[in-house]
């Protein structure tokens, strides 16, 4: 190295260094929420309103034994009373009973902790596979890319609930019936819809000067793919996430409607308890049914705001920041027309 | 490492051609679509001598560009040899290329584009550092980080690192290029307009910033541009490129005093020249930048140049510009009575040296001979007429031959290398220099 400054002695520009060095960390994180405090008008009610129902079902999962009156399988009160069955709402239980004599609040609360469960572990699972894919496809391109592609396209053409179904099918017998097999099957939906967003996104930020310019600094392609692709790329991946994560909500319930989801023996599950709830709608009980029903309306609902929230706010394109009227001063008509 | 004898260029490139193929989609390629290539480089030498400074000039999309990134190994290169210290990378992967690009650095067109957005400047000008394994964390690049940014003039640096391209105005992104740029103290740098994108106010001031950073790190310079203009100010040698290939290169003070080509007489009128009494730039060269997937044949400039004549390369689509020109200037009847004569002209489209140019419905081809001859009685100093060896009247249209092509070589006259058929080109045996009589 012959820049002059390895001489000089480290300790020299200490008080200038390290300070803005810690601070790294903290102002990416300060950057990746400035858009959030700049948001004006509709995006911002948009996201909050998102972000708002979105901690409620968060806290709802967090703190479930808590909160819930009852266990989520539990049919009779401690000293072994059973609970009435169907009961309408009552002090005792304020959403009233189900067929299983089961308390449908409690359900609906442990519910909410199965559904972001699984939501959360399939969208880890279905990023973990779908990014790095994503990311390698679109920027090395060639015959892995076309390879890919086709065979991600073939899955999103399959019918995703039918897919869904089959996987779920072939994982219980190695994961039993529970959390794991639904959201395994759900993610497997979910990959290649990671995987063609992020790759179309790489392969417009390919094209990017500064890719070429860390390729000219000789960074090799892990290096460029880290720091200089996925660094852009990641922006999106929040948007899809929430966006997915509502699909997902449904896709659980779905599954669970259909018999194919998790076992009421392992989780407390809506749409399960929907499908159960159908005989009691004709016979005028309501509770079993409109709860857990509201409870996926109201979740799906929130992560969608968020997601759409989220996008308009990361995406500049879309982004509105308030504008500023100009006024120009009035103009002179009699001033020399030629400059 | 030991150290090169003197008389050995830092760089030399040798016959380099980079060619992009046009084949377009995957779709495209299903059903067979291949349209050719584009010879962004077609056939460069140089060389470049250890901080020396070599000004590539040209208008856009003459591949001043494409050469650069050939040179730094981003482009690939179709066939030749670049020489970096009498080392061959021609052929060379990407990954045996990587440690040589400590040596050999670019600044890109663009500021606004080539720093990474989501990159602080402390990291992505101490990138090169951890890159090459120098040091192994961010923290310990801020001493050299430091210093790089204080020479480039960006200071309070404190004040800087931190900050994001999106905070930085167009020059002080360009400073940080170079700051990046130079950090590892390269031998050679490659300039890619550098200063195209930035306010005039700012221009000059990077410009003196590369000189000095030139003399402290004893850089050589590949300083590319499409203005004479820094040029002249700037290089030790200039080359000047069109579609591809050089066409005038020599000692800067000597192409400025006594330009030869034809294009760069052109590009020079094109330069506001300080001196004249208007002050405003005289002729730029004619017309458009033709198409480099299928440039022109023989010189490829001779469309536009003011001094063509027969053997620089006429071919059917100069017979095609001529009818489209003519057609231009003129009143709508006359217009239509000319049109109907000839049938479908995109029929000259395809470069040809014997085309047809096909008559119109009800017209015969002594038709469009006579029209041609009246276009010629109009304009008889139109150089294109004169690369028409022969016509003859077909049943179809107006068969037109012209002459074979030439494709000029650069060659040295009067301390430049030149190539333009007009300074000598030994001639194809069996053609005469002169009028040679023409059947039309
Ligand atoms: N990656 C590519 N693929 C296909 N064609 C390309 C590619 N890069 C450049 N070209 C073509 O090669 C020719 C030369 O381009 P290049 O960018 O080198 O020109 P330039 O002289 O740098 O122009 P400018 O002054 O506009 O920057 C152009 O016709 C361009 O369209
Ligand atoms: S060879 Fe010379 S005279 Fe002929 S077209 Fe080219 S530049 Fe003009
Ligand atoms: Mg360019």
């Amino acid at each position: 190295m012959a820049m002059p400054s390895v001489e000089e002695p480290t300790a020299n520009t200490r008080p200038a260094g390290p300070a803005p060095v810690r601070a790294r960390r903290f102002r990416t994180l300060h950057r990746m929420f400035a858009p959030f405090a700049e948001a004006r008008g509709m995006p911002r009610f948009v996201v909050w309103a998102g972000v708002a129902i979105t901690t409620f079902f968060i806290v709802l999962a967090l703190f479930s034994p808590a909160i819930a009156p009852y266990d989520f399988d539990q049919y009779r009160t401690a000293d072994g009373v059973r609970f009435a069955k169907q009961e309408a709402p009552s002090s005792a239980h304020p959403f009233g009973t189900n067929v299983m004599s089961t308390d449908v609040l409690s359900r609906v609360i442990f519910g909410a902790r199965t559904a972001i469960e699984v939501v959360v572990l399939s969208i880890f699972v279905s990023m973990a596979i779908g990014l790095p894919l994503g990311l390698m496809s679109g920027y090395f391109g060639g015959k892995l890319d076309r390879i890919l592609l086709v065979f991600m396209d073939a899955l999103i053409a399959f019918p995703s609930l039918l897919f869904a179904i089959v996987i779920a099918f072939l994982l219980s017998d190695t994961f039993g019936r529970g959390v794991t097999t639904a959201a395994l099957a759900i993610s497997v939906v979910y990959i290649p819809q990671y995987f063609r967003v992020v790759r179309n996104h790489v392969i417009s930020i390919r094209e990017e000067a500064y890719v070429e310019a860390a390729r000219a600094i000789g960074a090799r392609p892990r290096t460029v793919i880290r720091r200089y692709v996925f660094q852009n790329v990641v922006q999106n991946v929040p948007v899809i996430a929430t966006l997915n994560a509502a699909d997902a909500i449904l896709t659980l319930a779905a599954l669970g409607f259909l018999g194919y989801g998790i076992q009421p023996t392992e989780a407390a599950e809506w749409g399960y308890d929907i499908q159960r709830a159908i005989s009691d709608a004709g016979a005028g009980i309501w509770w079993t049914g409109l709860f857990p029903g509201c409870a996926i309306v109201l979740l799906v609902t929130g992560l969608t705001l968020l997601g759409e929230g989220l996008n308009d706010v990361i995406n500049p394109v879309l982004r509105r920041r308030r504008i500023i009227p100009v006024r120009f001063p009035p103009l002179r008509r009699n001033g020399n027309a030629d400059e | 490492m030991t150290q090169p004898p003197a008389a050995e260029p830092l760089l030399e490139v040798r016959d380099l051609r980079t060619h992009f193929s046009l084949r377009g989609s995957f779709g495209q390629r299903l059903v067979g679509r291949e349209s050719g290539s584009v010879k962004a480089v077609d056939g460069v030498s140089f060389e470049l001598r250890r901080g020396e400074v070599l000004g590539l000039v040209g208008e856009s999309g003459s591949g001043k560009t494409t050469l650069g990134r050939t040179v730094l190994g981003l482009a690939e290169p179709t066939s030749g040899s670049i020489r970096f210290e009498g080392q061959e990378l021609v052929g060379r992967r990407e990954r045996e290329l990587r440690p040589l690009r400590k040596r050999m650095q670019m600044v890109f067109q663009d500021p606004h584009a080539s720093l990474n957005p989501a990159m602080d400047l402390l990291t992505a000008v101490g990138h090169p550092l951890i890159v090459h394994g120098v040091v192994k964390r961010v923290r310990d690049t801020v001493p050299m980080v430091t210093n790089a940014l204080e020479t480039v003039g960006l200071s309070p640096v404190e004040q800087f690192l931190p900050k994001y391209p999106g905070d930085l105005s167009g020059g002080q992104k360009q400073r940080a290029m170079l700051a990046r740029a130079i950090i590892m103290n390269p031998d050679l740098l490659v300039a890619d307009e550098p200063v195209s994108m930035l306010d005039m106010s700012v221009r000059a001031k990077i410009l003196e910033l590369m000189l000095e950073l030139k003399s402290e790190f004893e850089l050589t310079y590949l300083y590319i541009t499409h203005d004479l203009a820094t040029a002249k100010f700037f290089c030790d040698t200039i080359a000047i490129m069109y579609l591809g290939r050089i066409v005038e290169y020599g000692p800067t003070e000597t192409i400025f005093r006594d330009p030869k080509h034809p294009y760069t007489v052109a590009l020079l009128g094109a330069v506001p020249d300080p001196d004249s009494s208007e002050g405003l730039p005289t002729d730029p060269p004619r017309g458009e930048v033709p198409d480099a997937a299928e440039p022109p044949l023989g010189c490829s400039f001779h469309p536009r140049c003011p001094r063509a004549f027969e053997r620089c390369g006429w071919d059917s689509r100069d017979l095609k510009d001529r009818l489209e020109a003519r057609w231009a200037g003129m009143p709508e009847s006359q217009f239509e009575r000319e049109r109907a004569v000839i049938g479908d002209i995109e029929a000259l489209e395809s470069p040809s040296q014997a085309a047809i140019i096909p008559a119109g419905k009800g017209h015969s081809g002594s038709e469009v001979s006579a029209l041609l001859d009246e276009m010629r009685k109009a304009d008889p100093a139109e150089p294109t007429w004169s690369g028409i060896e022969s016509t003859s009247v077909e049943p179809g249209g107006l068969r037109v031959r012209f002459r074979p092509p030439v494709e000029p070589r650069l060659g040295s006259r009067d301390g430049v290398d030149v190539a333009c058929l007009l300074y000598g080109e030994s001639e194809p045996p069996g053609q005469d220099r002169l009028d040679s009589d023409r059947s039309v």
